[in-house]
C-alpha cells in the first residue's frame, strides 16, 4: 500500500518520504506527517483497542487530546508505551506496535469481553468477587491485573538524557494558533521578552487545520508569516514542540520541551525532552478549544472521528480517511468539514445535521466504519455506506491550565460548554478560543487585547481581517435513539449506559460519576468526554449543566515522561557526592567507601591478604589500641562561634553549660530540641574568651546550624553572637592510640606534651612549619587520642606526613567500621541511640540537664512520661557465651517470656564485633536497664529466629576509668 | 512559590526551608514558664485557612530567618520580614 | 440489597433494572443521638461501626461535599500495618485485620489485595532500624521479613541494583501489606451505613457548634441547625477549622500532599515499594497506572494542590530507584490536605467539651486506618471509653511527655 489516501495539499514535504513500520508492517509518509496522518494516508484506520472491551478503534483526533490511537513506539529502553500516534512526529526508520491485545490488533482474544459487556457495566466489581474469600488475591485479580493496562514497560533503562532548565519572561503565552500569534506578535513588537510555547512542532494551531483566510491570505501562511517575524525578535522566544503542563504558585510555570523525540535518536549531547520552569508574571492562556463528539450508538469505530480531525487531515496533511464520508453536527462549524472535503474532491455523501433533527443512530462495520445508519425528523431510517463520519458536537475551550489553582470552569450556554471561571491563577489571562471566543476574527482580536492589558502596552496594532461568525449550535450530547451502547469516554469504555446506572444508583455528583464510571480518567484525561458524561447526567437527574458542576483539571496538562521530571537525578548522580580530604589517599589504598548522607566515607581499609571485611576491621582496631590510628572525621558539622555572648549563646542552646569552659578547653556538649528529646551531640572548645569551636554528628551538621541561627536571630535577636559553618573549611582527623602523641609530635610546632596540652584541651596551633591548625585532645575511642585540623586543602598532605613522619610507629588509617567499634567499646552514643525519639536520661546522660539555666529543651524535658524510672536507659550487653551471635535491632526478653509486645523489654540499638574483649558487644535501651546491670536476658531476633542469652552490663566496656584517654 | 527577601529580593521557595507558625517566636522564659506553657506554644497551633504568619529559613541563601506572611488557601504572599525585626518588635532581645 | 456474582449475572440479563441507590439522599432531622462530622472514609467507618458493632441510632454524617470525596478519595490506597512503636502497631494491626475481612462484612468488593510491601534498605542503620522495627511488628502479632539484597532483586531485577547511588541492600517486607481500592471504601461504608439507617447528608457544611454549658448541643450548618447528643469530628484536613468552633487549638497543621498516577501499563510492580534514599513509594493499580507519591510539600495549605518541586524530588527518587521508567508518563497529580499531628500520629480523644469528641492527625497515613479509627472512635462515641488498641491517641500525650514520634523529629509536623 503507497499512500493510497493520500490527497493533494497539506504541510507535508512531499519530495522527502519517510519509512517506518507498524506492527511490522512497513509504510512511507512524509516529513509534517504525524504517525496517525501517515498510516491514515496509507489507507490504515485501525490503531488500537480500547481498554475494557477491547473494541478495535482508530483516531477519534488529530490532536494530543486523542483517546484511541495509542502505541507502542520504539523499542529495547527506549519503548514508549501509549504514545498519541496522532502526536508521534514521523521520522525516518520509525517503528510502532499496537498495545492492549493479543494475539493480534486485527483479532484480539480479549474482544470477548466486548461480547460480555453487559456484565461488565460500570461498577460491576464492586458487587462480586468477594467469595471465597481467599479468590480475590489468587483468582480473580490476577486475572484482572493481567489484562489490565495499555502499552507495557520493557524493564530495561531509558538510556536517553534528560535536562533541566529555568527561563525568565514578561509574558509567556501559551500556545500558537492565532490567539497566541497575535498575542506573541503584539508583545514581541513592544519590545518585551516574550517566550510563545506550543505543544505542536507547527505553530499555527488551527489555522493550519483550516482554509480560511486571514488578513487576505490562507491562514495557514499568515502563520507562518508571523511565526517568521517573530523568531526574528531577539526578545522572543519560540518554542514548539513544548507543552506548558501546569500553572504553579506565583507565576512559575512548568514546560516539557520534546528536543528530540521527531529523530530517531538524541543528536550527539542533546536531551530526549528538558523540564523548563517558566517565570513569568503575566501569562496568556491560547491554548484554543478541543471539538467534542455526540454520542450515539457504536460511536467508537474506526473511521468516525471528530469533524475538526477529518478537516485537519484533509487540509494540514492532505490525507482523506476514506473516499466516502458523512458528517453529523449540532453546530455549523461542523458544515466547514463538508466543504473542505468537497473542495478536496472527497465524495460527502451525507451532511447530518442535528438542528434539522436529522441523527446517526447506529454504524456497522467491525475493524472500520463500513456504514451508518442515519435518522431523519421524521422518524425515517436508512443506511448509508460510508468509510468515515465526521462528529462535531461543539467545541470546548481549552480551559485546563487555568483551572489549575482549582478554579472552576463555568458553562456558557451560548457555546454549549465551559469557559474559564474566576480566580485562576494570578497573571494568567485567558484569550482566543480557550476564553470561548471561538471566530478567527476573536481570537487575533483577544489575543492582541490579552497582550495589550497584561503588559499595559499603549496603543494596539491593527488587526488582519478574518471570519468572525458566530457560532451557532444546539446541544446535543446523545442520541436518544438506539439501544446500544453509546461511548462518551472511549478510551476506559464509558457509555451512556453507565451514566445511566451511575444515576439509577445514585452516583450522581460529577465526582461520583467520574470515579464511580472512570470517566475522565484515561490517558485523555477526559478532554473530549467529561463534558458530555456531565451534560448526560444532567439531563437524566433533571439539573442544568451548572448545578450539575464540573470536575476541575490539575496538571500536567497532557501526560509526561518521568524521566523528563527527574533530569539527570538518576543512576549514581541522584545526589551529588561529598568527597572526604583522605578520599583520594583511600582510594590508591584500595579503601572500601560508604554512603554516609551525601558523603563518602571510608568505611575500612584492606590490606593485602584480607578476604573478609571483619579482618580489616579487626586489624585497624588493633593496631589503633595497639599503637595508632588516623580517621578523617571532617564529616562532623563544624561551627565557629564568636561574639561576647558566645558563652551565654552556648548555655542556651546546650543542656549543659559552656560559660564557665576554660579557654584552650573542650567539653563534651548535649543539645536537646525543645520537645526536651536528644538533639545533637559533640564537642564545643573555647578558643578564646568570645570565640568557640562546635562540632556536630555529621547527620545534624545542617540541621544544627540551621538551629543555631534560628536561636540567634529568632529567640535572642540581641545576643552579640556570630556563626560561621566550618565544615568544608577544616579538613580534621582523629589520631588515636597509645603513640597518638608521639605521631603528632612529628607534625605539629608546638609542644604538646601532657603538661602543655592536657586532656581536654583545645588550642590554635601550627605544624609541618607554621601552617596554621587546630589541636583538640578528645577521645570517642577510649584511647589517648586528639582531633587535629587543617584547612582542607591541605587535608590530604597532612595525612600523607603524619603518616609519612610517624612510620616508625606503624599508624594506620581506620574508617567508619573500626569508629564504631570503639566508640561502642567505649560506650559513647551515636546513630543508633541519637534516634530523635531518646532523652538524656535514656542515655544515662541527664545529669548534662542543667536545670539552673534556660536552654532549649530544659522545660520539656521535664514532662512525666520523660523520666519514670522505669523508662529505657542505655545499657552494653554481651553474649552470656563469648560465641553468641548478637544483631543490631533485636529485642530484650526476659528468659522463658513469649515473644509478645506485653514482654518487650527494649532494643539492641547498636552492634559490633568487638576484637579487643573478643566477642559480640552492643549497645541497648532497655526498660529499667539501669537498674539490670549484671541481669541475664535474651536478644531475640524474631525475623532471623536469632536468640542468644545475654548480660546485662555498663555500657563502657573499654577501660571504664578512662585511664588511657588520659594517659 | 517565589519568596521576596527582604535583602535579596524574589528568591524561589526551593532555596528556603520551612518550620512553621511564627508564633514560635513567643518562645517562653524557662526560668519562669512551666511544663504547661511551653507545652501549649509548642505543640498548639492555630492553623488558619487564610493569613498565616510563618517561619522560613533561607538555608540556600543568606541563612535570614524571615517571617512570611502567606495565605494558606492561596498561596499569595503579602509581606515578607526579617524575623529578627519581628522577634525585637515583640520585645525578644537577649 | 445484598451484592453476589449471581445478583450481577441476573442484573446483567435483565438490563441492570434492579439496582438501587447505594444511597439515600437524607434529608437532616431535628436532632440526633449521634452526629458524625465528615463524610470521608473515618466519618462513614465510625457512623457505619456505631450503627453495626455498637447497636446505636439516630446517626447522621454530616458531609460538606461529597461523600468520599476528602482524602480517602485522593491517596495512594496502601494498606499496612508496618509500624515501630507500641502506641501505634496494636490499632494498625488491628486495622489490617479489619481490612482482611472488610468486603465480607460491608459486602462491597473494595478490592483488598494483600500483595505485599517492601521497605528498601539502603545502610546498615537502615537494617538495623528495620530490624528493630520488623521485631516490634512480630511481637504485636503482624508478619514481618527481612529480606537481603538478592531476595529483593528476584523480585524486581529490573531495579537499579548496579548503577545506584545508594544502593539496595534489602528491605523490610510485610506480605499482609498491599493496596485497597479507596473510593469504593468510603462507598462500601457509606452503603452499610444508609442499610442500617444511618442519615448521609452531603453538602452540608457545619459553621458553628452550639455548646452550653460545656456540653455540645448540636451544630449550625448550611442546611440549619441540627440537635445532637454526641458529635463526633472526623474531617482530616479541616480539623483546625471545625474545632475551632469548639474554641479549641490543635496539636496539628494542614499541609499539602501531592500524589500521582501514571498512564495504564501492563503489569510490572506487583506489590507496594518504598525507596529508601529518596522520597518516592509505589505501587501499581489493578488498572494499571503506577500510583506513586513522596513527601509533603512542606509548608502549611489548604489549597489541594502542590508545586513543582515536590513533582521533580518525587520523580527523581523514582528513577533513581527505576531506571526503566523514563518513558512512563505521569498522568494525573492530586493535592491532598494532611492533618499533620506534632508527633506524627493521630488522636481519638475527648475534648473538654462534653459529648464532644475528636478524630485527626492522621497525617499523611489515614487510608490505612480507616477501618479501626471508624471501628475505635464508634467505640469512644458509644462508651465514653478509648478502644483498646487507640488508648494511646490522647490529646494530653503531649502535655504528659507521652508523644509516639515514629520518625523521631519532634514537634514539627512537616518532617512527619
Amino acid at each position: 500500500m503507497t499512500q493510497s489516501n493520500r490527497i493533494s495539499g497539506g504541510q507535508i514535504d512531499r519530495t522527502k518520504t519517510l519509512r517506518f513500520t507498524f506492527d511490522g508492517i512497513p509504510y512511507q509518509g512524509h516529513p509534517g506527517d504525524t504517525l496517525a496522518s501517515a498510516l491514515l494516508a496509507n489507507g490504515v484506520r485501525l490503531m488500537g483497542r480500547s481498554f475494557k472491551y477491547h473494541r478495535p478503534r482508530g483516531p477519534m483526533t488529530a490532536g494530543s487530546e486523542e483517546p484511541n490511537a495509542l502505541v507502542e513506539l520504539r523499542s529495547g529502553g527506549r519503548q514508549e508505551p501509549n504514545t498519541r500516534a496522532t502526536v508521534a512526529e514521523l521520522f525516518d526508520g520509525l517503528s510502532a506496535n499496537s498495545q492492549n491485545r493479543w494475539p493480534s490488533l486485527r483479532f484480539d482474544a480479549m474482544g470477548i469481553n466486548d461480547r460480555l459487556s453487559t456484565f461488565f457495566a460500570a461498577g460491576f466489581y464492586y458487587k462480586t468477587f468477594m467469595w471465597p474469600k481467599a479468590f480475590w488475591e489468587k483468582l480473580y485479580e490476577p486475572i484482572i491485573r493481567r489484562a489490565a493496562g495499555l502499552g507495557s514497560v520493557s524493564r530495561e533503562e531509558d538510556p536517553d538524557d534528560y535536562d533541566k532548565g529555568f527561563l525568565h519572561c514578561d509574558l509567556l503565552v501559551i500556545g500558537a494558533g492565532p490567539t497566541g500569534l497575535m498575542a506573541a506578535l503584539t508583545a514581541g513588537r513592544a519590545g518585551k521578552r516574550v517566550i510563545l510555547a506550543d505543544e505542536d512542532f507547527r505553530m499555527g494551531g488551527r489555522l493550519n487545520a483550516e482554509t480560511l483566510a486571514v488578513g487576505g491570505t490562507h491562514g495557514a501562511d499568515w502563520a507562518a508569516g508571523v511565526v517568521a517575524e517573530l523568531a526574528s525578535l531577539p526578545n522572543v522566544r519560540l518554542m514548539p514542540r513544548t507543552t506548558v503542563i501546569g500553572a504553579f504558585d506565583h507565576g512559575i510555570y512548568g514546560a516539557v520541551e520534546r528536543v528530540s523525540d521527531h529523530l530517531a535518536l538524541p543528536a550527539a549531547g542533546k536531551p530526549r525532552q528538558v523540564l523548563w520552569r517558566i517565570y513569568s508574571h503575566r501569562a496568556i492562556l491560547a491554548g484554543g478549544a478541543t471539538e467534542r463528539p455526540i454520542a450515539f450508538e457504536n460511536n467508537d469505530r474506526p473511521g468516525i472521528m471528530l469533524a475538526g480531525a477529518l478537516r485537519a487531515y484533509a487540509n494540514r496533511w492532505g490525507v482523506k480517511v476514506g473516499q466516502r464520508v458523512a458528517v453529523f453536527t449540532n453546530n455549523d462549524d461542523g458544515l466547514r468539514t463538508a466543504e473542505d472535503l468537497k473542495a478536496k474532491g472527497v465524495e460527502v455523501v451525507a451532511v447530518l445535521d442535528s438542528r434539522q433533527g436529522d441523527e446517526v443512530i447506529d454504524t456497522s462495520g467491525r475493524l472500520g466504519l463500513k456504514s451508518i445508519i442515519v435518522r431523519d425528523a421524521k422518524g425515517r431510517t436508512r443506511e448509508i455506506a460510508v468509510e468515515a463520519l465526521g462528529v462535531s458536537g461543539g467545541w470546548n475551550p481549552n480551559v485546563n491550565v487555568h483551572s489549575h489553582h482549582r478554579s472552576r470552569p463555568v458553562y456558557d450556554p451560548t457555546i454549549a460548554a465551559f469557559v474559564p471561571g474566576a480566580e485562576g491563577p494570578p497573571g494568567l489571562m485567558v484569550a482566543g478560543a480557550a476564553a470561548g471566543v471561538l471566530s478567527t476574527h476573536g481570537a487575533l482580536r483577544t489575543g492582541r487585547d490579552a497582550a495589550v492589558e497584561a503588559l499595559g502596552l499603549t496603543g494596539a496594532a491593527d488587526l488582519p481581517e478574518a471570519e468572525d461568525a458566530p457560532v451557532r449550535i444546539k446541544a446535543l450530547w446523545h442520541v436518544a435513539h438506539g439501544k446500544g451502547r453509546a461511548w462518551i469516554d472511549q478510551q476506559n469504555d464509558v457509555t451512556v449506559k453507565d451514566v445511566k446506572l451511575a444515576k439509577q444508583e445514585n452516583f450522581t455528583s460529577v465526582e461520583h460519576l467520574k470515579r464511580y464510571t472512570t470517566l475522565g480518567m484515561a490517558t485523555d484525561q477526559g478532554k473530549t468526554g467529561n463534558v458530555l458524561g456531565l451534560a448526560i447526567m444532567a439531563e437524566l437527574t433533571g439539573r442544568s449543566i451548572p448545578d450539575t458542576g464540573t470536575t476541575i483539571y490539575r496538571p500536567p496538562y497532557t501526560p509526561v515522561a518521568m524521566g523528563a521530571l527527574a533530569g539527570r537525578s538518576r543512576g549514581t548522580e541522584f545526589k551529588p557526592f561529598r568527597l572526604t580530604p583522605s578520599h583520594h589517599w583511600a582510594k590508591e589504598q584500595g579503601a572500601v567507601f560508604v554512603e554516609v548522607g551525601m558523603w563518602l566515607r571510608t568505611q575500612w581499609v584492606p590490606k593485602a591478604g584480607e578476604t573478609e571485611w571483619r579482618q580489616s576491621v579487626d586489624r585497624e582496631v588493633l593496631a589503633t589500641r595497639r599503637s595508632v590510628g588516623i580517621c578523617d572525621v571532617t564529616t562532623l558539622g563544624k561551627i565557629d562561634i564568636q561574639g561576647t555572648d558566645a558563652g551565654a549563646f552556648l548555655d542556651r542552646v546546650y543542656a549543659n553549660t559552656f560559660s564557665t569552659l576554660a579557654v584552650g578547653k573542650c567539653r563534651y556538649g548535649l543539645m536537646l530540641r525543645e520537645d526536651g528529646i536528644v538533639f545533637d551531640d559533640g564537642t564545643t572548645a573555647r578558643m578564646g574568651e568570645h570565640e568557640y569551636v562546635m562540632t556536630t554528628t555529621t547527620a545534624n551538621a545542617v540541621p544544627v546550624f540551621r538551629h543555631l541561627e534560628y536561636c540567634r536571630q529568632v529567640l535572642w535577636p540581641d545576643m552579640d553572637v556570630q556563626l560561621i559553618s566550618t565544615t568544608e573549611a577544616w579538613a580534621q582527623f582523629s589520631v588515636a592510640g597509645p603513640n597518638a602523641r608521639k605521631v603528632l609530635e612529628k607534625v605539629v610546632d608546638q609542644d604538646i606534651s601532657d603538661a602543655a596540652f592536657p586532656y581536654m584541651g583545645a588550642r590554635n596551633i601550627t605544624v609541618c612549619g607554621g601552617l596554621r591548625a587546630r589541636l583538640f585532645r578528645i577521645s570517642f575511642s577510649g584511647e589517648l587520642a586528639y582531633e587535629i585540623a587543617v584547612p582542607t586543602r591541605y587535608g590530604d598532605a597532612l595525612l600523607r606526613e603524619m603518616l609519612a613522619r610517624g612510620a616508625e610507629y606503624d599508624p594506620i588509617v581506620y574508617g567508619t567500621e573500626a569508629l564504631g567499634v570503639m566508640r561502642i567499646e567505649k560506650g559513647h552514643v551515636a546513630g543508633g541511640e541519637l534516634n530523635g525519639q531518646s532523652t538524656a536520661l535514656n542515655m544515662g546522660l541527664g545529669k548534662m540537664v542543667s536545670k539552673k539555666k534556660d536552654s532549649i529543651g530544659m522545660v520539656l524535658s521535664q514532662r512525666e512520661g520523660l523520666v519514670e524510672a522505669e523508662g529505657y536507659r542505655l545499657v552494653g550487653v554481651k553474649p552470656v557465651d563469648p560465641k553468641g551471635k548478637l544483631s543490631a535491632g533485636s529485642h530484650f526478653l526476659e528468659k522463658g517470656a513469649a515473644a509478645v509486645a506485653a514482654n518487650d523489654g527494649g532494643w539492641l540499638t547498636s552492634k559490633v564485633y568487638s576484637p579487643h574483649i573478643g566477642c559480640d558487644i552492643a549497645l541497648g535501651y532497655l526498660k529499667a536497664g539501669d537498674q539490670k546491670i549484671g541481669r541475664r536476658m535474651r536478644a531475640v531476633n524474631l525475623l532471623s529466629g536469632q536468640d542468644t542469652e545475654v548480660e546485662i552490663v555498663s555500657p563502657h566496656f573499654f577501660d571504664p576509668e578512662g585511664e588511657r584517654l588520659r594517659g | 512559590m517565589i519568596i521576596h527577601h527582604p535583602i535579596l529580593g524574589p528568591r524561589d521557595a526551593q532555596e528556603f526551608v520551612y518550620l512553621g507558625d511564627a508564633a514560635l517566636i513567643d518562645r517562653p522564659d524557662g526560668m519562669t514558664a512551666g511544663v504547661e506553657v511551653f507545652h501549649d506554644w509548642l505543640y498548639n497551633r492555630d492553623n488558619p485557612a487564610g493569613e498565616h504568619r510563618e517561619l522560613w529559613y533561607h538555608e540556600q541563601g543568606d541563612r535570614s530567618w524571615l517571617v512570611v506572611t502567606r495565605n494558606t488557601v492561596t498561596h499569595e504572599i503579602t509581606r515578607v520580614e526579617l524575623a529578627r525585626d519581628v522577634a525585637r518588635s515583640k520585645g525578644r532581645s537577649k | 440489597m445484598r451484592y453476589s456474582g449471581f445478583r450481577v449475572i441476573a442484573e446483567a440479563l435483565t438490563g441492570h433494572k434492579g439496582w438501587k441507590p447505594v444511597w439515600r439522599d437524607a434529608t437532616p432531622q431535628a436532632e440526633y443521638d449521634y452526629i458524625i462530622i465528615g463524610g470521608g472514609g473515618h466519618g462513614l467507618a465510625t457512623a457505619y461501626y456505631l450503627a453495626k458493632e455498637f447497636g446505636q441510632a439516630r446517626i447522621a454524617v454530616l458531609e460538606k461535599g461529597y461523600l468520599g470525596g476528602g482524602n480517602v478519595g485522593r491517596n495512594t490506597t496502601i494498606i499496612r500495618s508496618n509500624y515501630l512503636l507500641d502506641g501505634n502497631e496494636p490499632f494498625y494491626e488491628f486495622s489490617l485485620k479489619l481490612w482482611e475481612g472488610l468486603e465480607q462484612d460491608f459486602n462491597y468488593n473494595a478490592m483488598v489485595s494483600q500483595r505485599g510491601i517492601i521497605n528498601l534498605i539502603h545502610t546498615d542503620a537502615q537494617r538495623d532500624a528495620a530490624t528493630r522495627r520488623g521485631n516490634a511488628m512480630r511481637m504485636h502479632g503482624a508478619d514481618a521479613e527481612l529480606l537481603n539484597r538478592e531476595q529483593v532483586r528476584q523480585m524486581y531485577p529490573w531495579l537499579n541494583f548496579d548503577n545506584a547511588r545508594f544502593p539496595i541492600k534489602g528491605a523490610l517486607m510485610q506480605r499482609r501489606g498491599g493496596t485497597v481500592r479507596h473510593d469504593a471504601v468510603a462507598w462500601g461504608y457509606a452503603r452499610g451505613a444508609d442499610l442500617r439507617g444511618v442519615d448521609l447528608i452531603q453538602n452540608c457544611e457545619v459553621t458553628g457548634m452550639r455548646i452550653e454549658n460545656g456540653r455540645i448541643k448540636g451544630v449550625e450548618t448550611t442546611r440549619g441547625y441540627i440537635g445532637a447528643k454526641k458529635v463526633g469530628v472526623a474531617v482530616a484536613g479541616s480539623s483546625s477549622k471545625v474545632m475551632a468552633h469548639a474554641g479549641m487549638r490543635l496539636p496539628i497543621e494542614s499541609h499539602v500532599l501531592q500524589a500521582f498516577v501514571s498512564e495504564g501499563l501492563k503489569p510490572l510492580i506487583d506489590g507496594v515499594m518504598t525507596f529508601g534514599a529518596g522520597h518516592f513509594y509505589v505501587s501499581q493499580s489493578d488498572k494499571g497506572g503506577l500510583v506513586f507519591g513522596g513527601d509533603i510539600d512542606g509548608y502549611n495549605s489548604y489549597a489541594q494542590r502542590g508545586n513543582l518541586p515536590v513533582v521533580e524530588d518525587v520523580a527523581e527518587g523514582g528513577m533513581a530507584l527505576m531506571p526503566a521508567i523514563g518513558r512512563v508518563r505521569l498522568l494525573r497529580s492530586w493535592g491532598g490536605i494532611m492533618d499533620m499531628s506534632m508527633d506524627g500520629s493521630p488522636i481519638i480523644d475527648k475534648t473538654h467539651v462534653e459529648g464532644l469528641y475528636f478524630n485527626g492527625g492522621w497525617c499523611y497515613g489515614g487510608f490505612k486506618a480507616t477501618p479501626a479509627s471508624g471501628w475505635a472512635f464508634a467505640h469512644l462515641l458509644a462508651k465514653d471509653a478509648s478502644h483498646q488498641t487507640a488508648t494511646a491517641y490522647r490529646f494530653d500525650r503531649f502535655l504528659k511527655g507521652r508523644m509516639i514520634d515514629e520518625k523521631g523529629q519532634g514537634a514539627q509536623p512537616n518532617l512527619h
